[in-house]
């Protein structure tokens, strides 16, 4: 089976950490980042990842559920959406 | 091919701040092999057949709601007119099979299952009477069953003794619901060229031409087309205003393609129709209205509001047709005044009037849809604003609709308070010259000649 995207949104004030914190839940749950872009948007952290959940250890639901409890960790918002939305809205 | 960020951020967007949902999936199930000529039987099997094909339908439907990050408001269902199913037992008897359905829509977790219809645009059979004696008790004392009536079609002209019928059936419900506003009312339409695979409530069925099981899916968005238009430049024209609905329309269909597509595919049925509608809900931000209003109206209702309403329309229908080739339903904007924060402030600030709004449903895809009228309007003044609304649907070779709510006790410039999505109405004021005489008449008024158009 080839690779099984997802997309992972993140939100919030800035702060020390996030990308750290993010990256490493995602090392324990065996999910590769493919790519990663981030910017201040407005004074608003948002930070956009594009992720392989292919050979995750983690299901969906559990990871969606590990990601949100991190980001109200972090002060921040955290979403994972599964790449077909994407590509249904945006490519022909 | 990789994404944008841009991309990526404007659905994210969409989906948190512009309220870009799925509005509904409704599971359409054909009921036709439930029929027979004991009721009791009829109610089981009715319930057998909902409870194991719609079994997994909330279940499948919360978890692309966590995959893909867009909510889906409501799960439905709609089952084939009931009138059909049951033609054969008595006015009693239908409130065992209503109660079924009721059981069955809790079992399963759904909020609303349509089909307690008939279709009687040409003539009543004796079961399509004893169905429509039974709605104002099956509207009272089930929850979440809803009804429709189709009294007229392009093809068979007006059924006027249905229409009298009807406005009593509605002045009914409403006052056996009196504790509530009327809300009875709010789950019975009255149709003209009703749609087979319609997903939206209360007026959806599964109709005879229709498969076995269907997911038909309604689309939303009013919040996304708004704020698209708002980013458009003040002097923008018309063209362009239409451009940018039809690239916002298209994005928000393909989002529903999507989602009805892998909910049909997980449950083992086929799918049906996409509604290209843009339902509102009364929420702020999430208004037609309001997007009738950016086009540069001072308030919605005002001279220009039809016109703008009919490029609305025709923008979403092109944009979406280009999005899925499985189109269906009503398919355009909806404009209920209780659901829509725009349409009641309208009519609150004394812009918006029935007669406009019936002007409305000229060009857009329902009717007369959640209006609440002086609970004393007489019983022919409400079947005569149907036989109106009736009349656009018949010579325009539409759908219209009348969902109207007489809410007991209240008068012009009351409130009525209906709750969740259903909303609020400040009540409205009813022409008060008599059609009574008109209405009184009865028969059928033939259908229209379609070659020398107007």
């Amino acid at each position: 089976m080839s690779e099984q995207k997802a997309i992972i949104s993140v939100i919030g004030v800035d702060r020390v950490g996030i990308i750290y914190n993010v990256s490493k839940l995602l090392a324990e749950s065996n999910i590769n980042i493919l790519d990663i872009s981030q910017t201040i948007l407005k004074d608003i952290f948002t930070m956009i990842m594009i992720v392989d959940i292919k050979n995750s250890k983690n299901d969906f639901t559990n990871l969606k559920e590990n990601l949100k409890s991190l980001g109200e960790a972090l002060g921040v918002k955290i979403d994972i959406q599964k790449e077909d939305i994407f590509r249904a809205m945006h490519r022909l | 091919m990789g994404f944008a960020f841009e991309e990526i951020e404007e659905t994210i967007r969409m989906v948190q701040s512009e309220k870009l949902d799925i509005r509904t999936i409704t599971m359409g199930i054909s009921l036709r092999d439930c029929s027979g000529d004991n009721a009791n039987k009829i109610a089981e099997k009715i319930y057998d057949k909902i409870t194991k094909r719609a079994e997994n339908l909330v279940k499948v439907a919360e978890e692309l709601e966590s995959e893909f990050g867009i909510p889906i408001v409501n799960k439905r269902i709609s089952v084939t007119p009931i009138a059909i199913v049951a033609d054969n037992v008595g006015k009693d008897d239908f409130i065992k099979i209503a109660s079924s359905l009721d059981k069955a829509a809790k079992n399963v977790g759904v909020n609303f299952i349509g089909g307690y219809s008939a279709l009687v645009h040409k003539g009543f059979t004796d079961g399509d009477l004893n169905l429509i004696n039974s709605i104002p008790q099956v509207l009272s004392e089930t929850e979440r069953v809803c009804s429709s009536v189709n009294v007229a079609t392009t093809k068979a002209g007006i059924n006027m003794d249905a229409v009298a019928l009807m406005g009593k059936i509605i002045k009914d419900t409403a006052y056996r619901t009196k504790e509530n506003d009327g809300i009875g009312a709010a789950k019975l339409v009255v149709f003209c060229n009703a749609p087979e695979d319609n997903p939206f409530m209360a007026g959806a069925f599964h109709g005879v031409g229709e498969g076995e099981c269907v997911i038909n899916v309604g689309v939303s968005g009013p919040g996304v087309v708004l704020a698209a238009l708002s980013k458009l430049p003040k002097e923008a024209d018309f063209g362009q205003i239409s451009e940018t609905i039809k690239k916002t329309s298209f994005k928000i269909t393909r989002a529903g393609e999507l989602i009805g597509r892998l909910a049909a595919q997980r449950l083992g049925t086929s799918f049906g129709i996409l509604d290209l509608s843009l339902a509102p809900t009364p929420e702020i931000g999430d208004s037609i209205a309001n997007i009738l209003e950016s086009m540069g109206l001072s308030k919605c209702g005002s001279h220009g509001t039809t016109a703008a309403l009919a490029l609305l329309n025709d923008a979403v229908k092109k944009g979406g047709v280009m999005a899925s080739s499985y189109v269906g339903g009503l398919s355009g904007a909806f404009i209920p005044v209780s659901e829509d924060a725009g349409m009641i402030e309208a009519v609150e600030a004394g812009a918006l009037s029935l007669e406009k709004l019936e002007a409305m449903t000229c060009v857009c895809s329902v009717g007369l849809d959640m209006i609440a009228i002086p609970g004393d309007t007489p019983y022919e003044t409400i079947s005569a604003i149907i036989a109106d609304e009736m009349a656009i649907g018949m010579i325009n070779k539409k759908t219209t609709a009348v969902r109207i709510i007489p809410a007991p006790g209240k008068k012009e410039g009351d409130h009525v308070e209906f709750g969740g999505l259903l909303g609020h109405a400040p009540v409205m004021k009813v022409n008060s010259f008599s059609p009574k005489d008109f209405i009184n008449r009865g028969g059928r008024i033939p259908a229209p000649l379609h070659s020398l158009n107007n």
